[in-house]
């Protein structure tokens, strides 16, 4: 086989993928500002994409927090770890690790289930049907999607935030024997609205990210059973890639100066 | 030209290096029922999703009322695509919804009839295909095969379409029902005076519900004519379809990869 062949089809395949993702994201964000507006619709995902991830995600703000609080033990020095652990956790949640870690383990439940049931929906025809009874597709299955999950995005990181500083503080004042008090102090001191309010942001931007590469793998499922399987690993592994590239890429934008 | 109420000029389609359509030439006139025959995988299906918009064509003219579809805005076609209904190969049942409201999907999110509206019509609609009112209750995935041909032939009638497409209508059922399913098609299209378009290998059906027949090969019509003429048509390869030959003109290619 010859090497350049391979190599520029890849880029080729590469390059349509791309432009197809892009048409995709115009169409469904053009979309959510026509009517009709399917509010019962956008109910229900809410419900489905939020409600449903609650306690995934709030075990593993708990237990993200609480291990965060060991290891700043461990690692910083005794001399005022007191005060160090309490701020350390409450940012290192509220910026990072509450919206990274709570929008990827979204991505693994709610990629999956969308582009499933998309593909599905796809193989057998069905979104061909919707056409065919004059309703939009891109309305009728993204659009709610997309809303629902940068509305509840944002509501879930916020709860984990919450959570993610109590599990600090459980470890912190049960086995470290922190002071309770002078814990809460130095979270709420060092605890500005702009490190919770740029976490929020990130979700909200996560959320898109999760039903947008849910929504396009199942669209574009082909192939029956084996594509639609195809089609949820490859939500999964691209909205988790992208989620840690756009979290990178806030990072540097946010907390510039 | 007055009486074409869909006309298909040059139409070509493929698939990557895969021909579909080779230059389909087809017209299917007012108020009459056109049956078009062919083998597996002659492009058939791919023809009727080019009328529906579903598919785009490479090249050619399709014409509904004497209108280029093709050169219509989303919004021109939204509405000629209100004149269409459709029943799918596969039926394509949305299975997160009950049946009565497959049927009424049309009339509730095309038309924004009101829902308590909607149901009387879909169960009127029901009964006229055989089904019991309590079948409307039910999912998609409680039917068997020939009840969920029957709810798809109920949902493609619902909005009283101008124009009906029947994908394969008979595949897949025993042939009492097959006959069932013909007699409703003969019925319905009757009552709404329709202009139907149907795909089938099956004979018997297509004794049954043709008006016109064409005979679809290798992305051509290769012939077309009356029912009465398709027994002495004097084309070889309708001689071999009809009769059920493997010997022929027509190769089934079975042995190659
Ligand atoms: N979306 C698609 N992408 C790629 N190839 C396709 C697509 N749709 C159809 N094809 C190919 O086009 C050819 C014709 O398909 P089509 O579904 O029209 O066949 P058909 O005549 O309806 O057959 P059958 O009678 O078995 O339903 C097939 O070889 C199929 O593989
Ligand atoms: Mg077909």
């Amino acid at each position: 086989m010859n090497v350049f062949a391979i190599i520029g089809r890849v880029v080729l395949s590469t390059l349509a993928e791309i432009g197809a993702l892009t048409r995709f994201v115009w169409l469904a964000v053009t979309h959510i500002f026509r009517p009709p507006f399917f509010w019962r619709l956008i109910a229900q995902q809410m419900l489905r994409i939020g409600y449903f991830s609650l306690p995934v995600v709030a075990l593993t703000a708990f237990f993200t927090g609480g291990a965060l609080a060991l290891q700043i033990y461990y690692g910083g020095n005794t001399f005022n770890s007191e005060s160090i652990v309490a701020t350390i956790v409450a940012l290192g949640i509220t910026r990072e690790l509450g919206p990274v870690l709570g929008g990827l383990m979204v991505a693994g439940r709610v990629s999956a289930a969308i582009a499933a049931e998309l593909g599905t929906m796809r193989v057998t025809e069905q979104i061909d049907a919707l056409t065919t009874l004059s309703t939009n597709p891109h309305k009728y299955l993204v659009v709610p999607r997309v809303v629902a999950a940068v509305i509840t995005l944002p509501a879930l990181v916020f709860i984990a935030d919450i959570i993610g500083i109590m599990g600090g503080f459980v470890v912190g004042t049960g086995s470290l024997e922190f002071n309770p008090g002078v814990y809460i102090k130095n979270t709420v001191d060092f605890l500005d609205a702009d490190d919770v309010i740029s976490g929020l942001i990130k979700a909200g931007v996560f959320g898109f990210i999760i039903a947008i590469m849910g929504c396009f793998h199942g669209f574009n499922s082909k192939g029956g059973a084996q594509g639609v399987g195809r089609a949820t690993t490859n939500a999964v592994v691209t909205a988790s890639i992208l989620i840690l590239a756009a979290n990178y890429v806030m990072t540097s934008l946010l907390f510039a100066n | 030209m007055s009486d074409a109420k869909i006309e298909l000029r040059n139409v070509h389609k493929r698939f990557g290096k895969k021909v579909v359509l080779d230059g389909i030439n087809l017209t299917v006139p007012k108020g009459e029922s056109l049956v078009v025959i062919g083998g597996s995988g002659t492009g058939k299906s791919v023809m009727i999703k080019c009328v529906l918009g579903i598919i785009r064509p490479d090249s050619g003219e399709i014409f509904v009322d004497g209108k280029n579809v093709l050169k219509m805005d989303a919004g021109e076609r939204e509405k000629v695509l209100r004149k269409f209904g459709m029943l799918f190969q596969g039926a394509a049942l949305f299975d997160s919804l009950p049946v009565w409201e497959n049927v009424a999907f049309g009339l509730i999110q095309g038309r924004k009839m009101k829902r308590k509206q909607a149901k009387d019509i879909a169960v009127e609609k029901l009964a006229k295909v055989g089904l019991a009112a309590e079948v409307g209750e039910l999912y998609p995935a409680e039917l068997s095969g020939g009840m969920q041909k029957r709810v798809g032939l109920a949902r493609a009638i619902a909005a009283d379409p101008e124009i009906i497409f029947f994908d394969e209508p008979t595949t897949g059922l025993d042939p009492i029902m097959a006959d069932v399913i013909n007699d409703l098609i003969v019925d319905s299209v009757k009552d709404l005076g329709a202009t139907t378009l149907s795909i089938t290998h099956d004979m018997a059906s297509v004794r049954k519900i043709a008006d016109k027949v064409a005979m679809i090969h290798k992305g051509k019509i290769i012939w077309a004519g009356s029912r009465a003429e398709v027994d002495d048509s004097g084309n070889d390869y309708v001689d071999q379809f009809i009769h059920g030959r493997a010997e022929g003109p027509i190769q089934m290619e079975v042995l190659k990869p």
